[in-house]
């Protein structure tokens, strides 16, 4: 298609398809970042991303296979010592997040010959978005869009109560895991257009945003997909025009949208 | 008569080698409304956690009839406060009918708040929503843990009126912790005094005279139920105002020594 292949030999073009498709992905993983409170966890997954991307380099796989496998790795693994208790849930996760991001850069500097733009995966490169980078992006968004819409009833009754949610015959274990893998797979495809360290407020902010107008669950999920879309497009257009960069741009889109809304609607809660 | 709904048959949880329910043999029928009563971390909450299979037993067994149906009435509903939920949508979530699901709300005396936030609910019309979410889905046992609780007293009676009059309708077995001992023994049929162990079990009324209930509760937790025990064969209204109850026996007002304004 000559059309489509006009649009996509553009690069301002790649990165605004790049960026609707996370945010169409980023509005319902995020609203359960909110509902479950799991904004820290979203925060240590994406952090280990950058460990993810130097063990791909040290035995050359694919940098986003890389990376949803660290993020499985240590998503299971946090599931798996918050059980015991030891320690609080939000200490395990300044432990982790951190040392997986320290351990991640330090395994880059024995690396030499390998050239890593830094800044383009802590704060994102969305101009930079390749054919291929919009492939992953959509097969990643139709993937979890089908998983969300499969297991809806599931996922959104387990985060409203669990226990109930078991006593109704709900598999709570496995979908929490599901819920995982769908946040790994959206942190390896999104850490190229906001970069690691933006992730989550471009999976918190639109979602809480959402918040404020939304009745009920389904409405602030589609709220939330179109209050990112609003933050992609505005980041873009900043960049554009400002030369400012774009993924943290988008983020600033977000936040001021954030405060319009909350600024605009009265005090109260549905 | 049938097989029981639930056995439990020397059930034992024990955290860290410490049982907190001890060797307890229990069963459930049809039509039963059991009322399990202890003090603070008797094991109570832990022994229908085993029952609804969401605590695994440490030694012995959970017995339930296959394919059976459990409704559950979890201690409070704390929604996080950032998640949007209407009633309606609450209900829907048990995969039934807009229909089925405003009958039952209907049946709990809630009716009337199908389209309103969960969030703006009071603690009692909570319980009723919870409850409702039980029945929409037709149980066979009925589980509810401190149904009362947050509710004012009048809202309480007539709470476990609601109760006794859907195990009447469903058929179905009940069991039920509680710590408002007064109105426990007017709605039960059969009381189960925990303290890790099964202490006493029995009728409302002989229960009080027991010495193992006396030992747990005290001389004048037992003095004033044997007291407040009375057959309950008249109801009250919102007002405390008797109404006519079963066998349509109006005013006894001076009943087993309380008396009615």
């Amino acid at each position: 298609m000559p059309i489509l292949d006009a649009i996509l030999d553009d690069f301002f073009w790649r990165a605004l398809l790049g960026g609707l498709g996370i945010a169409l992905v980023a509005g319902p993983l995020g609203c359960f970042v909110v509902w479950r409170r799991m904004a820290y966890f979203g925060d240590t997954l994406a952090h280990s991303a950058l460990l993810g991307i130097s063990l791909s380099f040290l035995v050359s796989l694919p940098l986003h296979v890389g990376v949803i496998i660290t993020c499985v790795v240590l998503a299971t693994a946090l599931v798996l010592l918050s059980r015991t208790r030891a320690l609080a849930t939000d200490t395990l996760l300044g432990i982790l997040a951190h040392s997986a991001l320290a351990i991640g850069l330090v395994t880059l500097s024995f690396m030499p010959d390998v050239r890593v733009d830094l800044t383009g995966l802590l704060f994102g490169d969305l101009l930079a978005m390749s054919r291929g980078d919009l492939a992953w992006i959509y097969g990643g968004a139709v993937v979890i869009l089908t998983l969300l819409a499969l297991l809806w009833r599931g996922l959104l009754m387990s985060t409203i109560h669990e226990e109930l949610a078991r006593v109704e015959g709900l598999p709570v274990e496995r979908l929490r895991l599901a819920l995982m893998l769908m946040f790994s797979l959206v942190i390896a495809v999104a850490m190229k257009i906001v970069g690691v360290l933006l992730i989550t407020a471009m999976l918190i902010i639109p979602a809480a945003t959402a918040r404020r107008l939304a009745r009920n669950p389904e409405h602030m999920v589609g709220l939330a997909m179109v209050f990112g879309a609003i933050a992609v497009t505005g980041g873009l257009i900043l960049s554009w025009y400002l030369d400012t960069p774009a993924g943290p741009s988008s983020v600033v889109t977000a936040f001021l949208t954030f405060l319009l809304v909350y600024g605009s609607t009265a005090q109260t809660r549905a | 008569m049938t097989d029981p709904l639930v056995t439990l048959d020397g059930l034992t949880v024990a955290f860290d080698d410490r049982p907190v329910v001890d060797q307890v043999n229990l069963s459930v029928h049809r039509g039963d409304i059991i009322t399990i009563i202890g003090p603070n971390g008797a094991g109570k909450t832990t022994l229908i956690k085993s029952v609804l299979g969401i605590q695994k037993p440490s030694a012995g067994e959970v017995r339930l009839v296959p394919g059976m149906v459990i409704g559950y009435v979890p201690q409070h509903l704390v929604l996080e406060s950032t998640l949007p939920l209407s009633v309606k949508r609450f209900m829907m979530l048990t995969g039934h009918s807009v229909s089925e699901c405003r009958a039952a709300l209907d049946k709990t005396g809630v009716g009337h708040l199908l389209n309103a936030s969960v969030h703006h609910l009071s603690g009692g019309e909570r319980q009723r929503l919870l409850l409702a979410r039980a029945l929409v889905r037709r149980p066979d046992l009925l589980v509810l843990d401190e149904p009362a609780q947050g509710v004012d007293i009048n809202g309480q009676a007539s709470l476990y009126q609601l109760i006794r009059q859907l195990r009447d309708e469903l058929n179905c077995g009940v069991i039920m912790i509680s710590h408002d001992l007064h109105l426990v023994m007017a709605a039960t049929d059969r009381v189960i005094c925990l303290n890790q162990h099964i202490c006493c079990s029995g009728h409302p009324a002989d229960i009080s005279q027991d010495p193992a209930f006396i030992e747990t509760f005290g001389h004048d937790v037992a003095r004033s139920l044997a007291v407040y025990h009375h057959d309950h064969n008249h109801a009250h209204n919102l007002h405390g105002d008797v109404v006519e109850g079963d066998d349509g026996h109006l005013a006894h007002k001076e009943c087993s020594g309380h008396a009615h304004p």
